[in-house]
């Protein structure tokens, strides 16, 4: 399957891109995601203890199965206000 | 206009009130979150902010159920600017529209509460000398502390 990850903020620096397209294996979570990129970015895994996560625009646990298509976002602690 | 959105417009609090107002609300409650000179001991020269919109945008439409099932009459509006915002200008604004002005007071403060707590927004506060990510709240909207201790903030 193919999905999309999204990256932000730091996480998006660190990776030098907002948008990735991936090809996962059957089966593949939220995590499985997450593996992949942290594999391609080893400065991203310093984040995992801290990043949130969203599947298809909606908040999401890392242990949610991806669909081929699916947008998964990882999200470094939140800012605004 | 929605009454939530993400946007890199200014922000106008009396419009955005305006979403919410109506004859059955005695009181409205703003919020205006400004961008202020200092922070952790620093100079700061502006802010530039990220959004995940859509997903923004929901969260602030949840905190708005969430702010519904403590005071029923209570309408909200959120609106959140993005990109660079320059000290002095308002990067979040939020209306919380009720008959009575404790119930809109206290629906205000809840929303900004839980917007920091779990809106997908982050600062990037460029001050003199350097430049850093913010990090506040690592994200989780089904954290029922988290949920309790803004309600707790709401109501004190």
């Amino acid at each position: 399957m193919f999905v999309t990850i999204r990256l932000f903020a730091q996480l998006r620096e660190i990776a030098g891109t907002s948008d990735l397209r991936r090809e996962l294996p059957a089966g593949a979570t939220a995590h499985t995601a997450w593996e992949t990129i942290a594999a391609e970015f080893p400065g991203l895994a310093d984040h995992a203890r801290t990043i949130s996560c969203a599947v298809n625009e909606d908040y999401a646990r890392l242990t949610t199965a991806l669909t081929d298509g699916d947008e998964v976002a990882f999200l470094p602690p939140v800012s605004g206000g | 206009m929605s009454r939530f959105a993400v946007t890199s417009d200014p922000l106008d609090p009396i419009q955005i009130a305006n979403l919410v107002s109506g004859p059955d609300a005695g009181a409205l409650a703003t919020f205006t979150g400004v961008v202020r000179d200092h922070h952790a001991g620093r100079r700061v020269l502006w802010l530039d902010y990220e959004a995940y919109a859509p997903l923004a945008e929901r969260v602030f439409a949840r905190i708005a159920g969430e702010a519904a099932g403590h005071w029923p009459s209570v309408r909200l509006a959120v609106h959140h600017r993005i990109g660079r915002i320059a000290i002095g200008d308002a990067s979040v604004v939020i209306v919380a529209a009720a008959a009575h002005r404790t119930d809109a007071f206290a629906a205000c403060r809840y929303a900004i509460e839980r917007v920091k707590q779990i809106a997908p927004v982050w600062k990037h506060e460029h001050f003199e000398g350097g430049e850093t990510w913010v990090e506040g709240a690592v994200a989780d909207p089904e954290d029922a502390a988290a949920r309790s201790a803004a309600l707790a903030r709401a109501c004190s």
